[in-house]
């Protein structure tokens, strides 16, 4: 594993001076997955805020090839790339020791709803890449309308709190188990807040051969009413409260990363963000119980399965 | 070696075999495809010449005509030779990547195998599905029979790929009535073809060459997108020239002539139908028949309608009296069908114009026969003695 020096030492392959929001999850999640490989990248983007800020003609931040085709396929996108590079390796006009890395960025909009057919025909079809959802947990690019990821409670501007429904009413979709379902070589669950442990999970990804899978958590100070310098901090509690745990599955066994000594109450997360302020009125108090039982729940699930095959 | 030798001339192979002989010859270095009804067999047939390992082509069995598009985008913006097929509700399912694989510039082919678009779902025969996508930037060649379409495919990877272009390019051909029939026809050996498309040159820079990133699909911003969107344009103004060059480099190797139509006993002739694919082998038969009853009637078949060629359109109409354009498609702008409103406007720079009318026919394959085209030519022998049009605007072929 890399250590900080190590990696700061790196080329910085993801230009400074996008046009992402200050305090944004993004930059950091793509700078780190960017460092995670010796060999050459090759990305491609969905649409969204990460290829919206970063590609802006006549400018780019990417200081490596990259590709945005449309929303919802960025995973085929990357399948025809990827396909290519066997294609031509196979016919002499690319050298047979040329080692490139192929990566796909969607965000949750782009993986959860509309992107889900093209993410999981990629994965079935065993193409070498690594999929990164950056998951902030609704479509913030369009103006923070809701996804199926966005949390039970939230207050978008399709799931608004309104006067007789509080925010969104359902529970997010657990994307990550449904990536695992497909039988990949890795899969797991990140926060840019402990770099250690994202970097160490993009290195095993991209040194495998075959579909690998990492749904990271990334903060959006617009979309979650939040202030910019708290973002880190923010996602460091959505992992402390087990709203988003770490784990990882590899070859089929799930292990638990991240322990937290002692369990958050979800409560400390919430109140950190605007979206969430509705639920501390008096009569939404059975939202965050409800959110509450339900995180439990998921959280016992998780631990039931450490160690073993899934 | 004269062209004939170089040929085998009496192969007989179904339009969509025909597709898939010429896709094999070409050997592509990705084909990405979903199935779909009447363009399947295209795939099937290529995935078994991947499975005998008779072409060393990558296949990406998708899940979607979507993806489909999308994988073909990205192999091609890697640098890579790249084919497809499909039809119908494929190619609508495909069409906002049809836009995108033009405007990045992407040499792809890609076989339309025309049918109906739903509803009612119909599988047989129409143009609705590549009419619906004559505006997304891609170059549409129509084929009559399948040595046309055979010969299609062959000449769509030079045109595609040739450097003043970089388009895409669709070759249609008839769902079921050209590709599901046999027919005998002139395949060329696999060298002939080989050195007729050539090793794939890169004109455009490849997502693979890491040493120089490139990047594919930025933000334009409104002070910039409409250049992009010009050079597009400007290459379709381009390729009429490549598509009559490659043509007639064709002609040198095959011995069939191609250009951006075909004239039918046009030369005298004082009325005339226009109409696309197979149903102009039938209104040919129907010119036949017309002029043994000495009756001065033309057939004009255009190959190539993206580009279209309004100009030699304009001049290969310029004497005709009465002219019916034959769509087998509707645009439902309640005024004709698409290839009728563009050869109308093609007429209106000339002097003295020819009477026009727009008949819809063979919506999703009803029979279109001899006997359709006769009435129609009676009907515009009648409009060039009358000067008068009753219905501009008209279906045949219905029940009624
Ligand atoms: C087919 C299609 N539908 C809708 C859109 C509009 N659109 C662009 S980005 C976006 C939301 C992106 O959300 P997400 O994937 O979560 O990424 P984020 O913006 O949060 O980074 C939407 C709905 C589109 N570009 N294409
Ligand atoms: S809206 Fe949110 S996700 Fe998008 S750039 Fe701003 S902070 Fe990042």
């Amino acid at each position: 594993m890399a250590t900080l020096k190590e990696l700061t030492g790196k080329k910085e392959l993801f230009a400074g001076g996008h046009r992402l929001c200050s305090g944004c999850g993004i930059p950091p999640i793509v700078r780190l997955i960017l460092r995670s490989t010796e060999h050459p990248i090759v990305a491609s983007t969905a649409t969204g805020c990460l290829e919206v800020g970063t590609s802006i003609y006549p400018y780019t931040s990417w200081r490596i090839p990259w590709i945005h085709s449309a929303f919802e396929n960025t995973a085929a996108t990357i399948s025809g790339i990827e396909t290519a590079y066997r294609a031509l390796k196979k016919r002499g006009r690319l050298p047979a020791d040329k080692e490139i890395k192929f990566v796909a960025f969607g965000g949750d909009g782009g993986t959860y709803d509309i992107g889900l057919q093209a993410l999981s025909g990629a994965l079935e079809r065993r193409h070498s890449f690594l999929y990164v959802c950056y998951d902030n947990g609704a479509y913030m690019n369009t103006g923070i309308q809701r996804s199926s990821s966005t949390p039970f409670g939230a207050n978008t501007t399709t799931s608004p709190v309104g006067e007789v429904i509080p925010g969104k009413q359902e529970f997010r979709k657990d994307l990550t188990k449904i990536v695992i379902a497909h039988n990949v070589p890795y899969a797991a669950q990140a926060s840019p807040h402990n770099w250690k442990d994202l970097n160490n999970k993009a290195q095993k990804a991209l040194a495998i051969n075959g579909p690998t899978f990492l749904n990271i958590i990334s903060p959006c100070p617009l979309g979650w009413y939040t202030k910019p310098e708290e973002s880190i901090e923010i996602a460091k509690v959505a992992v402390d409260t087990c709203f988003w745990p770490l784990y990882e599955v590899e070859n089929s066994i799930l292990k638990v990363n991240y322990k937290p000594k002692e369990k958050r109450a979800i409560e400390d997360w919430l109140k950190m963000q605007g979206r969430f302020k509705h639920l501390f009125l008096p009569n939404n108090k059975w939202m965050i119980d409800k959110f509450q039982e339900y995180i439990n729940k998921e959280w016992e699930r998780l631990l039931m399965l450490d160690g073993k095959q899934v | 070696m004269t062209a004939e030798k170089k040929a085998k001339c009496s192969t007989g192979l179904t339009g969509n075999i025909a597709v898939a002989y010429a896709m094999k010859q070409i050997n592509p270095d990705v084909v990405a495809a979903y199935p779909i009804t009447p363009s399947t067999t295209v795939v099937e047939e290529f995935s078994s010449y991947v499975a005998d390992g008779a072409v060393t082509t990558e296949l990406i069995t998708v899940e979607s005509e979507h993806s489909a598009m999308s994988a073909c985008i990205g192999a091609a913006a890697a640098g890579a030779r790249v084919m497809t097929a499909t039809s119908s509700q494929g190619l609508a399912l495909m069409w906002e990547m049809l836009y995108i694989a033009s405007g990045m510039r992407l040499p792809i082919v890609m076989t339309c195998v025309n049918r109906a678009l739903s509803a009612p779902l119909n599988i047989h025969c129409d143009h609705s599905d590549s009419m619906g996508a004559r505006d997304s930037g891609w170059i549409q060649l129509y084929s009559e029979t399948v040595q046309e379409a055979y010969d299609n495919v062959v000449q769509a990877v030079r045109i595609a790929e040739h450097g003043n272009l970089l388009l895409p390019v669709m070759v249609c051909l008839d769902g079921f009535i050209t590709s599901h029939s046999i027919e005998n026809l002139c395949v060329f050996d696999d060298d002939t073809v080989k050195g007729f498309i050539g090793e794939y040159k890169l004109n455009q820079p490849s997502l693979l060459d890491v040493e120089h990133p490139t990047s594919y699909g930025a933000v334009a911003l409104p002070d910039s997108y409409i250049e992009s969107r010009r050079q597009l344009a400007e290459a379709m103004i381009n390729a009429k020239d490549v598509i009559t060059d490659v043509a007639k480099e064709y002609e040198k190797v095959s011995g069939r002539h191609y250009g951006l139509m075909e004239r039918y006993m046009m030369d005298d002739a004082d009325a005339a139908i226009v109409i696309m694919s197979s149903a102009a082998g039938t209104t040919k038969v129907a010119v036949d028949e017309m002029r043994k009853r000495g009756l001065k009637v033309g057939l004009l078949k255009p190959r190539v309608f993206r580009p279209f060629p309004y100009i030699e359109i304009a001049d290969a109409l310029k004497n005709i009296k009465s002219v019916a354009v034959l769509d087998r498609a509707d645009s439902y702008s309640s005024f004709g069908g698409p290839l009728f409103t563009e050869i109308r406007s093609s007429l209106y720079e000339l002097d003295k114009r020819p009477k026009i009318i727009s008949r819809i026919f063979g919506l999703g394959g009803r029979e279109y026969g001899v006997q359709d085209a006769v009435k129609i030519f009676e009907e515009l022998l009648k409009i060039k003695e009358t000067g008068k049009v009753d219905k501009l605007y008209n279906y045949i072929t219905v029940r009624e």
